[in-house]
């Protein structure tokens, strides 16, 4: 500690708090008032310990053990962990997981912010009319989107292969397809989350001072220069949120694959994703020690690609400044 | 002044060519967000043979109320949908009350441990709750609670989010004079929230309610594990199991499809606009 630094804040002397007290803080509590404030809040936490953090320890005693929910549990170290790491339908998992993402996020957040952009624009009339309709897929049940998205992508009569055939192309077999039924999968994520993020990022606009689009306007620049020397840098922050929670959701991909595919993630697991994977250990196959060690392995990648995007997303703003 | 004339006519054509042009791609891209809710009904008022053919049948049919009745034969839709609204509606009417009340305390009253205590609740909104699945399901089992709604409604009757959210509303919309006039009135905490901060924060009640209802409503993974006994099944598990035995009846499973999402879009387009402007706010304040 350093001789510079300030000194400590001293608890106030109990007859120094009364002219305090009267002078502002009249919300300030006295130990007696202070029961009912900590009641209100006290429900929150109280949830929490019991189904929060108590599952979450639970959850690591757990990967310790070979359980399969109904017998007597058996310690087996690190074994649930070693066997993951070497897990090759684990690794699956994440690698089917993040080409999914890709697949639909990058589309997703680059249309969404120039959709944003266009609904922006002054010129635009019945613009509330856009907002609910590109808002409308956010709030469809993804149970009843991927009963519909089965259709659109059926192998032999769906929509889409009515379409190629319409165009005189060969029919393709999405549903059996590597590649077929992670675009399924990726589009149904892309539908439902664009005109949501659109939203979100045409929030962000509305932040960004007209003055400068004026000063930019007045000094001859079009639109395309307008978006990408303005809207886009100072959309950045917006940029960072929205490429963050769509990981940490697009990492959480179940409903999709599962009602869409089934519990093993269709032909050749190419659906299935980590927490897709995590449910059939768990909870068709019984095996309730892994299924909670593949919890902690899906938690590291979350936080581990979650850290990545931030570096990513951020560098280039350290760049200018 | 003729050539004046003619920059300004040409900067106005400029100006409508370019607003044509943006509201065709603006329409294009609704057609292509409304498509699936259209192609949605279509399926469901037509037969399964008529889905299959082709080339496809893109206009309605009138099989709506043969499917319909399909899905009341096939499963207990009836009772899915009783269950899904008492779940959804207990769980909305204890969020908005808990959060608002923590929100409200949050952001008006000082007391000791607040920041940290503030701090721990930020914190468990990055925990994601798929990590500990099996356990809660294991404590659960404990408890007694395997298909039981209090396994659905109890973990999640107040949430780190809505108090968040009330917190951020709170403090910006309840004037301070009016606790402290309460409280030389005499009003005791609970009454403060009752009299003063409840009429204030009707909007935010609202946005939360909706918001809420809607994760309630389309809530399937945590559902499907915990709810073993078809008869409590909600919708979402009713419809999936529908999807897996009859995935050749297109028409009828559709049905149960459209039943399923009607209600969500009425309740969202009653509430839309405020909706839509809060979910964005809420956000960016994150």
């Amino acid at each position: 500690m350093s001789i510079m630094s300030p000194p400590p804040i001293m608890e106030p002397p109990s007859d120094a708090v009364i002219p305090i007290a009267i002078a502002g803080a009249r919300r300030h509590s006295t130990a007696r008032h202070a029961i009912p404030l900590y009641l209100s809040i006290a429900p929150f936490y109280i949830l929490f310990a019991i189904f929060g953090l108590f599952p979450l320890a639970f959850s690591l005693y757990l990967s310790f053990q070979k359980w399969d929910g109904i017998g007597t549990m058996q310690f087996v170290g690190l074994h649930q962990f070693t066997y993951l790491l070497t897990d090759a339908y684990f690794w699956q998992s994440i690698v089917n997981t993040l080409e999914i993402w890709l697949l639909a996020n990058i589309p997703m957040l680059t249309v969404s912010v120039v959709l944003a952009f266009l609904l922006a624009s002054p010129l635009v009339k019945l613009r509330s009319f856009y907002r609910i309709a590109f808002f409308l897929p956010h709030i469809t049940s993804l149970v009843a989107l991927a009963i519909i998205f089965s259709s659109l992508f059926s192998n032999q009569f769906g929509l889409l292969n009515a379409l190629l055939t319409v165009l005189r192309l060969p029919r393709i077999a999405w549903l059996s397809d590597p590649w077929g039924i992670k675009i399924a999968l990726a589009a149904m994520i892309f539908w439902r989350s664009l005109g949501y993020h659109a939203l979100i990022f045409m929030a962000g606009l509305q932040n960004i001072p007209s003055v400068l689009y004026e000063a930019a306007q007045i000094d001859g620049a079009t639109s395309r220069q307008i978006f990408a020397r303005i809207t886009l840098p100072l959309l950045r922050p917006v940029i960072l949120f929205t490429v963050i929670t769509s990981t940490i959701s697009g990492m959480q991909v179940f409903t999709e694959p599962q009602v869409l595919l089934g519990n093993d993630g269709g032909p050749g697991r190419q659906g299935m994703t980590m927490v897709l994977y995590l449910y059939q250990q768990a909870f068709a196959n019984y095996q309730f020690g892994y299924g909670a060690a593949i919890g902690w392995g899906l938690f590291a990648v979350i936080a581990l690609f979650s850290l990545l995007n931030w570096i990513v997303v951020q560098r280039p703003g350290k760049h200018q400044s | 002044m003729i050539v004046s004339k003619m920059v300004k006519k040409s900067i106005r054509w400029h100006i409508q060519i370019k607003s044509v042009v943006l509201h065709i791609i603006l329409l294009l891209g609704t057609a292509i967000s409304l498509f699936p809710f259209y192609w949605l009904i279509v399926m469901a008022t037509r037969k399964s043979s008529d889905i299959f053919s082709y080339p496809p049948k893109l206009v309605f049919g009138s099989q709506l109320w043969e499917n319909i009745v399909h899905v009341w034969l096939a499963i207990n839709f009836f009772g899915a949908f009783t269950n899904t609204l008492l779940v959804a509606c207990t769980e909305t009417v204890l969020v908005v009350f808990f959060c608002s009340l923590a929100g409200f305390t949050f952001a008006k009253f000082t007391f000791r441990g607040k920041n940290p205590l503030f701090v721990i609740l930020l914190v468990t909104m990055m925990i994601p709750s798929q990590l500990s699945a099996v356990p809660s399901f294991v404590l659960m089992a404990r408890l007694g609670w395997v298909s039981s709604f209090k396994a659905l409604i109890v973990p999640g009757m107040v949430t780190a989010f809505g108090i968040f959210w009330m917190r951020q509303y709170a403090s910006s919309s309840v004037p301070g004079e009016l606790i402290d006039a309460g409280r030389i009135d005499g009003c005791g905490h609970f009454r403060l929230y009752w009299h003063i901060a409840l009429p204030v924060l009707r909007p935010a009640l609202a946005f939360l309610g909706i918001f809420t209802f809607i994760h309630a409503w389309n809530d399937y993974m945590w559902p499907l594990i915990i709810l073993n006994d078809p008869a409590k099944y909600t919708l979402q598990v009713a419809l999936s199991q529908l999807n897996g035995i009859y995935s050749t009846d297109y028409g009828m499973v559709m049905a149960g499809a459209l039943l399923a999402t009607i209600p969500l879009l009425i309740i969202f387009l009653l509430g839309s606009r405020h909706f839509i402007a809060n979910i964005a706010a809420g956000a960016l304040k994150e």
